[in-house]
């Protein structure tokens, strides 16, 4: 029982959150359209922590090459997908005063 | 250790997912990428105590871990600060494409090392090998996509880059590929060689697919990649057994992909079509002749015309953010508004690089987002509009896409500016649009063109509308 659980699990995740990454992009205005790509653009930042398990695993110099610049590609990824996506959503207001 | 790092991983999903919804909505969009930003810091720092690096206890990885941080971290916080709004599509761009190129490298050392007495089981080692093609196609077709917004010398002429049988050619490529792949996968011995030739044929197809793509269908190209990446980052969470990678990555994947649908519908094209075809191959046949003269306005008499009119509607397009114009816009508007007149501005969607992009740059120059109008919002609105200002905007007022069924851009969606009581053009010369035809809205009888500079013009309409007191 307990191998058939952990195989449907990561199937459930992917249906899931697929599910919840479709329901929260759905009805959003075309104007946060650039903003909301760089966001998730920002998201998918996390693959730094990933690059940063096989760079700490990394045996050869050439797997530590690959993962240097693995850690080197993600923490550019997270860095610069998070600082331009701040600057552009700084930038919208209201007429009605600033947000809440 | 496991159990803490797991707890911040699930707090970083949940952040993320929170995040995102909040960027969905202009109110509470600052917020989310914050507390987006505060998941992303939590994971890294958890992550340099992750059992797996632990257990391997290399300082020299240590090291080479944190120096990888600073240098790519601090490069990319750098261009992120001084990159104009003009030119953030393809910051994008280039970001996203390191995400995919980090995931392929995840890849590589995974399928590269020795696994000694646990080797991969075939299923995660496919799924290695898939994220591995993913995260490649987007590393290069991204970086492609960056050229040729950024207008580099050797992106620039797209039919350079096109051939007969070039599908074909690409087929090729990716089935190559994937064969590979499947060798690699299925038959357990990593021999370096063919690693490496797996590489480059994957990154030669992800490039070999965007080299032909005009720069106008880019947007919906590079929100592609981004989904591209979202899921190859997803696949190589599943091969490290790392929840918070598999979560981020799948939300990102289908939202991208949702994201690149809703921007292709924006611009009336379909995903296929801009992949798989091209703007010039589009349009057949002449367009019809356009009749009448281009009549001119001295910007005086335009400010006279502005500054009693009861109703103005302003439709910017890239030109006006080429030359930094906005800024000046949006103080005229301030006058206007103080005259007591009614002043929208209507954004097409392909206004500016990508859907939205117009309003970021607007927002730039201070412009509440309630004084903007989409396309559907608006259009009905034009026949009450006595003055409807056109700058830097072409193709997208052209009423051909509306009457004349042999254009290039006939069924695009366009602002109805000529249903206005009078339309002014400010425009820096008699070129045609991105498009190369023929603006019919131009020659209009109610249409008065006003030549010059976008941000000269400007200046002297809010001179002359304040020399009237």
């Amino acid at each position: 029982m307990e191998a058939v659980v952990s195989f449907f699990a990561p199937i459930y995740i992917l249906m899931l959150a697929g599910i919840l990454g479709y329901e929260i992009i759905s009805r959003v205005p075309v104007i946060l359209h650039t903003p909301l790509m760089s966001g998730t653009n920002f998201v998918h930042g996390i693959v730094l922590v990933g690059a940063m398990v096989a760079l700490g695993q990394a045996n050869t110099p050439l797997e530590q090459f690959i993962g240097f610049l693995g850690v080197l590609l993600g923490a550019g990824n997270a860095v610069g997908g998070y600082f331009v996506t701040e600057r552009m959503l700084e930038m919208f207001k209201s007429s009605k005063g600033q947000e809440k | 250790m496991g159990y803490l790092i797991e707890t911040i991983y699930f707090l970083t999903a949940a952040l993320f997912i929170l995040g995102l919804k909040r960027m969905s909505h202009p109110t509470t969009a600052r917020s989310g990428i914050i507390w987006a930003g505060g998941g992303m810091v939590l994971a890294t720092v958890v992550s340099f105590a992750h059992p797996q690096i632990t257990a391997h206890a290399s300082v020299v990885n240590y090291v080479l871990m944190l120096i990888a941080i600073a240098i790519g971290g601090g490069i990319a916080w750098w261009g992120a600060k001084i990159v104009a709004m003009t030119a953030m599509p393809q910051m994008i761009a280039i970001y996203n494409g390191m995400g995919g190129g980090a995931a392929a490298a995840i890849a590589a050392v995974e399928l590269l090392k020795d696994h000694g007495a646990h080797p991969l089981p075939v299923s995660i080692l496919l799924m290695a090998v898939a994220g591995a093609v993913i995260g490649a196609v987007s590393f290069s077709g991204s970086v492609v996509a960056f050229g040729k917004l950024q207008e580099l010398k050797f992106f620039k002429d797209d039919a350079k880059f096109r051939f007969p049988g070039q599908q074909k050619v690409n087929a090729a490529i990716f089935a190559g590929a994937v064969l590979l792949g499947l060798i690699i996968a299925l038959s357990h011995s990593a021999s370096g060689p063919l690693i490496s030739l797996f590489f480059v044929l994957a990154l030669a197809f992800g490039a070999m697919m965007a080299l032909p793509i005009g720069g106008a269908d880019m947007p919906v190209v590079i929100s592609l990649f981004n989904a591209f990446t979202g899921l190859a980052v997803a696949l190589e969470g599943f091969v490290l057994g790392n929840s918070a990678m598999i979560i981020a990555g799948i939300i990102v994947g289908s939202s991208g992909t949702l994201l690149t649908l809703m921007m292709a519908k924006a611009m009336n094209r379909s995903v296929s079509n801009v992949l798989f075809s091209n703007w010039a191959a589009l349009g057949s046949g002449e367009a019809q002749a356009v009749t009448g003269s281009l009549k001119p306005m001295e910007p005086p008499d335009a400010a006279i015309q502005m500054a009693y009119a009861s109703k103005v509607i302003i439709v910017p397009g890239y030109g006006m953010a080429v030359a930094q114009a906005q800024h000046k816009i949006w103080e005229m508007s301030k006058l206007l508004i103080e005259r007591g007149a009614t002043v929208k501005f209507a954004i097409h969607p392909v206004a500016g690089r990508m859907p939205g992009h117009m309003n970021v740059l607007l927002a730039e120059a201070g412009v509440p987002y309630d004084y903007i109008a989409d396309i559907d919002e608006i259009n009905e609105e034009f026949a009450t509009a006595d003055v409807a200002l056109v700058i830097g905007a072409n193709d997208v007022v052209n009423p051909a896409a509306r009457n004349d069924k042999s254009s290039p851009i006939y069924g695009m969606p366009i602002l109805n500016v000529d249903y206005a009581k009078n339309v002014q053009v400010i425009k820096r010369g008699k070129g045609v649009g991105f498009a190369g035809i023929e603006n019919a809205l131009f020659f209009a009888d109610n249409t008065r063109m006003v030549y010059g500079d976008a941000q000269k013009v400007v200046a002297a309409l809010i001179q002359g509308i304040k020399d009237l007191g």
